[in-house]
């Protein structure tokens, strides 16, 4: 019942809110909404196993296909952030103006609905449902609240996106066809016979797909702008969990289905990954723009966790699970605080801002932990993550692993020269008459910031959590 | 039998309530009224048989999938006169004429659905196409409507020619007017497939192409669906090409598999489909005009339909009854919307949102499923067709093409979108009523219905 719930909970609630005229109600009634959503994840997160046992229903029996959700450890863990991401992102942007509130949460609602449907589908044709129908609130939250240049980013970020899903939807028709029940069941799937010419053409099929979702270059090229352009509390969900998907589902409908193709395969993706780590630190350092440099940081982390599931080893594997969710919260908290300095100061650029420490100390602080975070410093969440992901990537490659490792250098560097440009230095025009940023704002990043802390002294939990994804996914490849 | 019957009758009633009732407003009524009574008829007959006894001499042969199309013809059509019918009114001063020449239309659809002779099938086109010609010329006093019906009368009496030509000859081959011939009963006792037949078979192919505009044979869709009120363009592009492909796909389902050791069926089609998905996207994608970008966007549309044809399996059959509704129900709700813009470019449509939100909103279903986006109609019969393709097991690559197609079409409906709810403007419509807007929450309801429970249909054709 639960993982319904999950899905129903921000489907129904998004329905009702299109028709709520006031900004008031909108955002009461969607803070009330994905706090119930997250009461009700982690329940299911917390409680045993067996109490959560996923749904099968019939759906289309002609065509095989069923409705049918589970729940093993990482779709725990995927939903938990979806479900924590959310109050937080209504709760940051709390004070933000929307023009047409309702339509604005409607969407926001729908769109966690898509995500959750994501995670939760282990039928395949309910998955590309979920996929789609994710990418949709996304399209209309993008186009219409963004920036200036919005309906064009948006619309490559659109293409780029359908492209992908119809190329991973005619590999889904063909491995139908090949199942021995016709079926679209995920085990129907992992047991299907398959040519290796066969399986290097779906396996390319579904990379494309998920590798413009997650972005892996050179397949990003919609990222920055779609990132910059959209309104920032799409961005958050946009990086802190969509880009989860791409590598959600490399990990539960790629590797475990097409495990000679992968062998093949896995050098070339991982040095597509470097590449694309590499690339994305050195642009990053030349950015002048908050959302863009976060932007290109968020490419180079997502770049390290594709390259740690492909390598294959249990310890990257379980250091991606790790990352996955610490990468959500961090790069939500970065969101959050340069949403902050942009609603406060009506500007983005380096080169106008200054000396905000001596205004906003308290934001200065709460900066500081969200930016060790993203350099994965001991201590913080992410240092845990791509300690393990490194280790696994090591074990992989040395070489790969010691050119990825530059960019932990590199992160430093863009990272904290974004702290220093930001908050240090002397105040100029823009931040001479700046104030420290309002109570909702800091309330969540001081949870965030407890968050991180806690897990990086005891990331424990989420690795027990995502123990049994790993194990099952590590002995289906090997 | 009921729906050639009885659609025949109407239009005859209608005909004379045009001398008989001077009030124009009472004819759609009556168009509704009887649509609902051969939609019965209709579904009676599915069921339980028809209501007349007329021995046909095998010319006829009415299956379960030909009856079943007649229901979602009839019911397309019910809906396009509800939606529509007040607009019928003001494309020119013969309102119950051309709901009379509607029922005709039908009644050559429902021959079509049921031809079990070439001669019934020439027959069938012919009441369809005639009074689609005088349709399509209906707005008199405007050159390019005029032009349009000029256009469409010369391109179909030409096709017609062909098609006719096509007969000819295969009954020269086969010695035989019917759609299915054992080949043991062919003249002559010869065995193999002969060069007549063969030659007639390709006449014919082109004749239907040229009927559900598939490229190289399309250039007068355009045209003739730009010219045409916008009113008759809808059920043109919706009913109308459902019923063509009704019986191509019973054609060649028949004629095919005796012949392909001589033709490459499969060869040919995927040459026509790869061209029509080309041609019907590539230049739907630069046109600055809705209707205009709609007509092409049907000859896209007609590329999907023929992997029907291309592929004859029982996943064709069955995608091409979800593919002709989820079509027709998107396309009618559509051009509704369109008949009541003041200026159908798609300038025309920028801030629709703001001004009218239903209106905008139901248009963004139809246009998504129209591009094939899960949760709509669209969805699955795109899905099914490419289900049946790849269940064909040859020309994978036809898929990847349509597929990237698929991706292009967006494009288009897209830019419908972003002019609706993003960029500002005024957009001028007609006056619209309360009925009109639940009608189009209707469609829009109907086509998320068929989205996510597409069985919802098929059971009723398996019942």
């Amino acid at each position: 019942m639960i993982p319904v719930l999950l899905i129903l909970i921000p489907a129904v609630t998004g329905l009702l809110s299109f028709f709520i005229p006031g900004a008031k109600g909108a955002k009461v009634w969607a803070l009330i909404s994905a706090i119930a959503t997250l009461v009700v994840a982690l329940y299911g997160v917390c409680t045993h196993k067996a109490a959560v046992a996923g749904v099968d229903a019939s759906w289309l029996p002609a065509m095989g296909a069923r409705f049918t959700l589970s729940m093993d450890g990482m779709a725990r863990m995927l939903c938990a952030l979806t479900a924590v991401s959310f109050p937080l992102v209504f709760g940051a942007t709390y004070k933000n103006e929307y023009d047409k509130p309702g339509s604005y949460y409607a969407l926001m609602l729908l769109l966690q609905a898509g995500l959750m449907g994501v995670f939760l589908a282990s039928d395949a044709l309910l998955f590309y449902f979920f996929w789609e129908l994710a990418l949709i609130p996304a399209y209309f939250l993008c186009s219409q609240w963004g920036g200036e240049k919005r309906i064009a980013v948006t619309f490559k970020f659109f293409v780029y996106t359908f492209v992908g899903s119809l190329l991973m939807l005619l590999g889904i028709i063909y491995l139908h066809g090949k199942t021995a029940d016709q079926s679209f069941a995920l085990q129907a799937f992992y047991s299907v016979k398959l040519s290796l010419t066969e399986q290097i053409w779906l396996f390319w099929a579904f990379f494309i797909a998920f590798a413009i979702k997650m972005p892996v270059f050179p397949f990003h090229t919609w990222q920055p702008d779609a990132y910059e352009q959209s309104p920032t509390g799409v961005t958050m969900i946009l990086s802190g969990v969509m880009v989860k998907m791409g590598l959600y589902a490399v990990i539960r409908w790629l590797l475990p289905v097409f495990p000679e193709a992968v062998a093949k395969f896995d050098h070339l993706v991982i040095l597509l990954c470097v590449i694309g780590i590499l690339y994305s630190s050195l642009i990053a350092i030349r950015q002048d723009d908050i959302k863009r440099l976060i932007a290109y940081s968020s490419i180079g982390h997502i770049g390290l966790m594709a390259a740690a599931i492909f390598a294959n080893q249990q310890i990257g594997m379980q250091g991606v699970m790790v990352q996955m969710f610490n990468h959500g919260i961090n790069v939500i908290g970065l969101w959050i605080v340069a949403d902050a300095i942009e609603q406060q100061l009506g500007t983005r650029k380096f080169s106008q801002l200054g000396g905000l420490a001596q205004k906003a100390p308290g934001l200065a602080i709460l900066l500081v932990v969200m930016a060790f975070a993203n350099i994965a410093l001991p201590l913080t969440n992410a240092f845990v993550g791509e300690f393990m992901m490194f280790n696994g990537l090591f074990r992989y490659n040395v070489w790969m692993a010691a050119v990825a490792g530059i960019s932990i250098i590199l992160a430093a560097v863009y990272t904290l020269g974004m702290v220093q440009k930001v908050f240090y230095g002397n105040t100029v025009a823009a931040t001479e008459h700046a104030t420290d940023s309002s109570f909702n704002v800091k309330l969540v990043l001081a949870i965030l910031a407890v968050g991180i802390i806690i897990l990086g002294v005891y990331p424990q939990p989420v690795i027990q959590l995502t123990n049994d994804t790993v194990q099952a996914v590590i002995t289906k490849i090997h | 039998m009921n729906a050639i019957i009885l659609s025949a009758i109407w239009g005859v009633v209608l005909m004379f309530c045009s001398v008989l009732i001077k009030n124009k407003g009472v004819y759609r009524h009556i168009a509704a009224l009887g649509l609902l009574v051969i939609l019965a008829g209709n579904i009676h007959e599915t069921y339980h048989g028809s209501f007349f006894n007329i021995d046909t001499h095998e010319m006829l042969r009415f299956s379960r999938f030909g009856l079943f199309f007649n229901t979602i013809l009839l019911a397309a059509t019910l809906l396009y006169v509800l939606l529509s019918g007040r607009d019928v009114e003001k494309a020119g001063g013969y309102v119950a004429e051309y709901f009379t020449l509607i029922f005709f239309v039908l009644c050559g659809a429902s021959i079509l659905t049921s031809f079990n002779t070439l001669l019934m099938l020439f027959i069938g086109i012919e009441i369809l196409s005639i009074p689609l010609y005088i349709l399509t010329g209906s707005d008199k006093r405007n050159l390019r409507s005029n032009e349009a019906a000029l256009k469409y009368f010369l391109m179909g009496a030409f096709s017609t020619g062909i098609l006719l030509m096509g007969i000819a000859l295969v009954y020269g081959g086969t010695g035989s007017f019917m759609l299915e011939v054992p080949r043991s009963a062919i003249m002559g006792g010869y065995k193999g497939v002969s060069f007549l037949e063969v030659t007639g078979l390709l006449f014919l192919l082109v004749a239907m192409s040229f009927k559900v505009s598939a490229a190289p044979f399309h250039f007068w869709t355009p045209d003739v669906y730009d010219g045409a009120p916008s009113v008759f363009t809808s059920f043109m592009a919706t009913i109308v090409k459902a019923a063509a492909f009704a019986a191509f796909l019973k054609l060649f389902e028949a004629r095919v598999g005796d012949t392909s050791a001589a033709v490459d069926w499969k060869l040919l089609l995927s040459i026509i489909i790869v061209s029509t998905l080309l041609i019907g996207n590539v230049t739907a994608v630069f046109q600055q005009s809705v209707k205009r970008m709609l007509a092409y966007s049907s000859i896209a549309q007609a590329g999907f339909m023929l992997f029907a044809v291309f592929s004859l399996n029982d996943v064709a059959k069955e995608g091409l009854l979800l593919y002709a509704t989820a079509y027709s129900l998107a396309t009618i709700g559509v051009f509704a919307v369109l008949i009541k813009m003041k200026d159908v470019t798609f300038e025309g449509f920028n801030g629709l949102a703001r001004k009218n939100p239903v209106l905008a909103a139901t248009t963004t279903i139809c246009l998504l499923s129209l591009a094939g986006i899960p949760l709509t109609a669209g969805f699955f019969a795109k899905f099914s067709m490419l289900s049946a393709v790849i269940k064909t097991g040859t020309y994978t690559w036809l898929v990847v093409v349509a597929v990237l197609f698929a991706a292009v079409s967006a494009y288009y409906y897209f830019r419908v979108i972003q002019a609706m709810y993003f960029k500002e403007g005024d957009a001028q419509t007609e006056e619209v009523t309360g009925g009109f807007k639940v009608l189009l929450i209707a469609v829009a309801a109907l086509v998320i219905l068929f989205g996510v429970q597409p069985q919802a249909l098929l059971n009723w054709f398996y019942f």
